[in-house]
């Protein structure tokens, strides 16, 4: 079965996932958004990459923050850029997620931001396209369910990238809520990918799929052995509505056992750094202090985010 | 009309009959194998060479989708299917809209079925009315409209003091009980296998657990009640295991397994493909295994289709809102037949599990090719191979993750109570 976001040339023409994405399409998306950093510093902070073409931001689940920095990305590359919050409009009249995306493309959509509560959304399109002969119109999957982030995925290793330069000699812990995390799984894809040795999950079982392990990363429930002498530690997000119920007992409970303070960051390397996809719930996974310590880069990680959807849209365009 | 099936392989399981040979048929019933009887006219030879003659096959679980799903598909175009795939007989649940919960409703089903003049239809009555848990239907009233069983489809029943108390009921009159295994709570809000597929594609699982737990409660309120349960679709290693160990209790315990998981596992899920989301999941290899050991050393007693015609709104769709099922009256007999070359199991020994033994289960005189037997044949040529195709099949459902795939084994001519109702 062909990867379906990859044409018949092995060319990235959707990007749904990084699972089963080779290593040298991932680093040329990182290599890509390298020059794109720098274009926030200009004066005119567009490049022409993109112009003529139309961004359809396409979210079926609300988000502003994902949605406003897919816009900036399209923006600075002269796209035009077409926000739909569907969740509000189409799909609550009746109309099928096919049929909504039929009639954009008769609008000359040529890129399709899409963010869905289902997992596998941004895939059923995709092959919609493709087998419709659409296949010049592209799908950036923003976030479908608990699958999959792609472009957060990418910017997390952009992150990593930039200040540990290599991934083979790293270790990097994941902790929170993996069990509901897109951003989770794209970022194991992703660094098994790269070649890094040693990929960990912190959490309680509650909060960790079945058979994790098979994604190649090593399980820990205790949060003091998951971070030693880790390089890279990140944190997730924990959705309000599961701190307290079957997943958790409480906030304060999950806080004791897995929130990151700076005891525990102790533990990790002296020059580790710490991530957080966003937003942040302080005192829930993790310590103010950590969140505006030395060691967070939680900031430039938001920075990068706009050059890496950059760098996707421009080389997914151009193939 | 007299028919003479000439010089087909004639197999029929419930007699230990694998031999070439003749069939006479008149007066809807076989009239005599190898001779014909004296002062024999037939009005119509077939001529069977190189094929097989079989009884006509049984399939327990065939949704027909009415009343109350004609836009998914109709009786008309099911029945079509039926034939096409050699089924003369089949069961179908009482998940319909409304369910089979009332006489009059099975009458109307058995009386539409009946206008055809195809399949013979055996509805399922609901064990519940409006299939909703709580109260028991008239068992016996839906019984006499032609009911064969009761069960509760895939719908929950959770509160166990009803279920115990449909046993009870039933088991007075020795109705048989059909029972999905299934903890409603466990499986709640999943939509495949609890395992590495599922990680992998973030889709909320459904454990084991949820088909293990249903049956060891199901088995406990069997030993307390004696009433005779049929356990249906097992998709687990260890619900298997749980049968066998019934079994040799001599706990009064049948089950089958869906044509779909002899074959299929997790992984073939692929990137959502809509198709594979099934009721049950599909589990992992192990599991898959497991069902094939367990239908060859007889712990399931029968193999079913499972049929369940969706349209295609119903499964363009993202996998998690899919409608579960997949069309399958027209793969019964080659995915049966491909199990059984895989396992190295003998085709009389493979044709029971899809004729006699679910005759046995329903309790109808069906399944058998004897003299004097219901004329109710189908005729196959087992090494045709044919592509699994929309066109190719006369569901009106495509719905099924055997599409593009090549198998072996196609009904060429369909006999139902001594008539020519399929010919190709």
């Amino acid at each position: 079965m062909r990867n379906p976001q990859l044409n018949a040339n092995g060319e990235l023409t959707h990007l749904l996932t990084l699972e089963g994405l080779p290593a040298p399409v991932i680093t040329h998306i990182l290599d890509t958004a390298m020059p794109f950093v720098g274009i926030a510093e200009r004066e005119v902070k567009k490049v022409p990459l993109l112009r003529g073409k139309a961004v359809f931001n396409l979210f079926f689940e609300n988000s502003t923050r994902t949605r406003t920095t897919f816009e900036i990305a399209a923006k600075r590359l002269s796209a035009d850029v077409i926000n739909l919050n569907i969740g509000v409009s189409s799909t609550t009249k009746g109309e099928t997620l096919l049929d909504t995306v039929d009639n954009l493309v008769a609008m000359d959509a040529d890129i399709f931001v899409v963010r869905h509560a289902q997992s596998g959304a941004p895939h059923l399109i995709a092959a919609h396209l493709n087998a419709h002969d659409r296949s010049h119109v592209h799908v950036v999957n923003a976030g479908d369910g608990r699958h999959s982030h792609p472009t957060q995925g990418l910017l997390d290793l952009y992150t990593i990238r930039h200040y540990k330069k290599e991934f083979h000699n790293l270790t990097v812990a994941i902790v929170g809520d993996v069990l509901h995390s897109r951003v989770a799984r794209s970022l194991i894809h992703g660094l098994t990918t790269l070649g890094t040795p040693e990929v960990r999950v912190v959490g309680p079982k509650t909060l960790l799929p079945e058979k994790v392990e098979s994604l190649g990363v090593r399980v820990f429930h205790d949060m003091r052995e998951g971070v030693k002498d880790a390089d890279v530690v990140v944190m997730l997000r924990l959705q309000n509505e599961r701190m307290k119920g079957a997943l958790l007992p409480s906030a304060g409970e999950y806080f004791k056992h897995y929130g990151l303070t700076p005891d525990k960051l102790a533990l990790a390397k002296p020059d580790v750094i710490v991530m957080h996809p966003g937003p942040m719930n302080r005192g829930v996974e993790i310590d103010s202090a950590v969140a505006d310590g030395d060691r967070a880069v939680i900031l430039p990680q938001v920075t990068f985010g706009i050059a890496v959807r950059m760098a996707v849209m421009s080389i997914i365009a151009g193939n | 009309m007299k028919i003479e099936i000439a010089n087909g392989r004639l197999v029929d399981p419930a007699a230990g009959v694998d031999r070439v040979t003749s069939l006479y048929i008149a007066a809807a019933k076989v009239a005599a194998i190898g001779k014909p009887p004296q002062g024999w006219n037939a009005s119509r030879v077939i001529d069977a060479r190189g094929l097989v003659v079989a009884p006509g096959l049984i399939d327990v679980s065939a949704r027909l989708r009415e009343p109350g799903f004609e836009y998914k598909a109709t009786l008309e175009s099911e029945m079509e299917a039926a034939i096409a795939g050699g089924v003369t007989s089949l069961a179908c649940p009482p998940d319909t809209d409304p369910p089979l919960d009332e006489p009059g409703l099975v009458e109307m089903l058995k009386h539409r079925a009946r206008l055809l003049n195809q399949a013979h239809v055996y509805p399922i009555g609901a064990l519940t009315v409006q299939l909703k848990g709580e109260e028991l239907t008239e068992m016996g009233e839906l019984a006499e409209a032609g009911c064969v069983a009761f069960s509760h489809a895939d719908m929950p029943l959770v509160d166990t003091q009803v279920l115990l108390r449909a046993m009870q009921y039933a088991s007075t009159f020795d109705y048989r009980v059909w029972l999905r295994p299934n903890d409603t709570h466990l499986g709640r809000g999943g939509v495949a296998h609890d395992g590495e597929v599922a990680t992998r594609l973030g889709l909320p699982g459904i454990p084991s657990t949820a088909e293990t737990i249903a049956i060891m409660t199901i088995l406990a309120l069997v030993r307390d009640t004696g009433v005779r349960v049929h356990l249906c679709r097992l998709s687990t290693a260890e619900g298997v295991a749980l049968v066998r160990a019934a079994k040799k209790e001599g706990l009064p315990v049948s089950c089958d397994v869906a044509i779909h998981h002899l074959h299929l596992c997790e992984v073939d899920i692929g990137w959502f493909d809509g198709n594979a989301r099934l009721v049950p999941p599909l589990r992992t290899t192990r599991d898959r295994a497991a069902l094939r050991a367990g239908v060859a050393d007889g712990t399931i007693d029968l193999i079913c289709s499972d049929h369940a015609p969706v349209d295609d709104d119903g499964k363009q769709v993202p996998f998690g809102e899919a409608e579960p099922g997949a069309t399958g009256l027209e793969l019964l007999l080659p995915l049966t037949l491909k199990w059984a070359a895989e396992e190295k199991v003998a085709l009389p020994a493979a044709l029971a599990k899809i004729t006699c033994e679910p005759a046995r289960l329903l309790g109808v005189a069906a399944g058998d090719l004897r003299v004097g037997s219901s004329a109710d044949i189908c005729i196959f040529d087992p090494e045709q191979h044919w592509k699994v195709e929309s066109r190719a099949l006369k569901s009106q459902g495509k719905n099924t993750p055997f599409l593009g795939l090549e198998l072996q084994g196609k009904v060429h001519v369909t006999l139902v109570g001594g008539h020519v109702v399929h010919d190709v």
